[in-house]
């Protein structure tokens, strides 16, 4: 049912973990659902030097957030932002139609972290981020009850 | 090294199934048994050789069994025609059963209940059980029938079908009782005490796929369900799939010679199994532990998904299932795990690992020693689970 890339990258993700000195953090998804997805970043000069993510979730979860991290390493924040769902499915070559949400949860968890990097220094991220995934609307979505 | 442990989903043909089978799929064996002639005749034979066999291994009568194309339809033949003879019998529209069947009774029970029956989903206690008294104080002056799965598909647990059956006719003689015996059949003695109607089929015991039948005891009126030439005493219509029968028949049949010696072995391997596995910290077992089906195993794991346990097992050749969200498509995980009172967040982390005697001791070994390394090794991953403490995150 999976691309042999996301097979790959769900045997092997990369850049698995924590950021030490991660200076934005983003958690996106609820355990209810099954998928939630921890994305630590540490930014210099609005460049995202370092990237990893902690992912509980199916072999899509991972494997969306493993490819989303090599998305937006060493990207500027302009760039990370431009990542949308559509361009973690096509570098997965294609997800199945029930695990599309996985792909919008690795959209969802680069925004909730550049959100987070804005919030830490009292910039009021929305108009920047957009949604950060973090507002009642978006927790009802991923709560199935 | 493959280690196949999802025998609940289907099992390999065994070599009694193949050789009976062979003859019907080459050579003369192709006769329709409806005809007059030599290789019909033949076929005519061997089918009812095969009913005969099937009697023999279930102690009934060769007459009660009627030929299916597996599970999904018998339950569906079951339920569907239960209904109609309980409203040509009285205005009888009430049907019972539990919130831990396999969609192929439970998604019938919906349609039927969306066509004007009236329906009672009984809940179970956390090993997945009902109680005869329970399920007799569900029965209404309009029950038509009682469906309840004998051995659970998820979480193995056995229900005392014979107490539960009998408790409902003391209440009321004319109700049907029903069960979905497909994990049992060919693999625990099964009790036709109180059975009205049961559901078996072919594949999940060595035979081959698209082959089942319906026990129907004798007496009952029972309507048809596929209409057309008669076939199955007019039953069930559709030309006999000879080769399928003889392969289900001879599958049966050696199930029940080796049962006790094969029962024995696979509780044996499926407690070394057991043991192995519930070494894994976080870890705890599904289901009714002491009525249990013996090649049965099922686990939920902390802060882990089951996917991707099962994908992880795959990588490394072991063949297991889940009953995640993701496996089934939706945000939600088992309908049995949660009806036996596991939250979402828990019922994501299932494992069924199912086996035989195959398997062996080799293969539950490898089994165990790989889940162990995947499961360190997603948890690893897991923003639910703190690696330098070992335990999952007090509160995420």
């Amino acid at each position: 049912m999976y691309t042999d890339k996301v097979m790959e990258h769900f045997s092997s993700p990369r850049n698995v973990g924590e950021v030490e000195d991660a200076n934005a953090v983003g958690t996106v998804g609820n355990p209810k659902c099954g998928d939630i997805m921890k994305m630590t970043m540490r930014i210099s000069d609005d460049v995202i030097t370092d990237v990893k993510f902690k992912t509980f979730g199916c072999g899509a979860a991972v494997a969306t957030s493993s490819i989303a991290t090599e998305l937006v390493k060493g990207k500027s924040i302009k760039d990370a932002l431009a990542v949308t769902n559509t361009a973690v499915v096509e570098a997965l070559e294609g997800l199945p139609p029930a695990k599309i949400h996985c792909s919008v949860l690795a959209e969802e968890a680069i925004k909730a972290a550049i959100a987070d990097y804005y919030k830490r220094r009292g910039i009021d991220p929305t108009p920047i981020v957009g949604c950060d995934a973090d507002c009642p609307a978006c927790h009802s979505r991923h709560a199935p009850d | 090294m493959l280690v196949y442990a999802d025998h609940a989903a289907t099992s390999p043909l065994c070599k009694e199934a193949f050789h009976a089978m062979q003859p019907w799929l080459t050579a003369n064996g192709y006769g329709n048994a409806s005809a007059m002639y030599k290789i019909a005749l033949d076929a005519k034979c061997r089918l009812e050789d095969a009913r005969a066999a099937v009697a023999r291994a279930l102690s009934v009568l060769p007459e009660e069994v009627y030929f299916t194309s597996g599970g999904t339809e018998s339950d569906n033949w079951a339920l569907k025609g239960a209904m109609e003879l309980g409203e040509l019998r009285g205005n009888r529209r009430h049907l019972i059963t539990t919130a831990v069947e396999h969609p192929a009774v439970l998604r019938v029970a919906e349609w039927l209940a969306k066509r004007g029956c009236e329906l009672t989903v009984l809940p179970v206690d956390t090993l997945g059980r009902v109680s005869p008294e329970q399920v007799a104080a569900a029965v209404r002056k309009d029950t038509a029938l009682v469906s309840l799965i004998y051995a659970n598909n998820e979480i193995g647990t056995i229900l005392p079908i014979g107490d539960i059956f009998a408790a409902v006719k003391a209440k009321d003689p004319a109700v049907l009782c029903h069960t979905d015996a497909v994990q049992a059949v060919g693999h625990i003695p099964v009790s036709f005490s109180g059975v009205d109607l049961l559901t078996f089929s072919g594949h999940k015991f060595g035979g081959p796929k698209g082959t089942g039948a319906l026990y129907i005891r004798k007496g009952i009126p029972f309507p048809a369900f596929m209409h057309g030439g008669g076939h199955e005493r007019g039953r069930r219509s559709g030309t006999e799939n000879i080769a399928g029968i003889a392969g289900l028949a001879a599958a049966l049949q050696a199930a029940a010679d080796n049962m006790e010696r094969h029962m024995a072995d696979t509780a044996a391997l499926r407690d070394r199994l057991t043991a192995g596995v519930l070494a894994i910290p976080y870890c705890r077992m599904t289901g009714d532990t002491a009525c249990r089906l013996p090649g049965h195993a099922s686990f939920v794991f902390d802060a882990v998904e089951g996917e991707t346990i099962v994908l992880g097992l795959d990588i490394e050749g072991v063949s297991a299932s889940s009953g995640s969200a993701c496996s089934s498509g939706t945000l939600d995980p088992s309908h049995v795990l949660l009806a036996i009172g596991l939250p979402h967040e828990t019922a994501h982390g299932s494992l069924r690992l199912t086996i035989d005697a195959s398997t062996g001791a080799e293969g539950v070994d490898y089994i165990i020693s790989k889940l162990t390394s995947v499961v360190a090794s997603r948890r690893a991953m897991s923003p639910l689970w703190d690696d330098t403490a070992g335990k999952p995150v007090e509160r995420f």
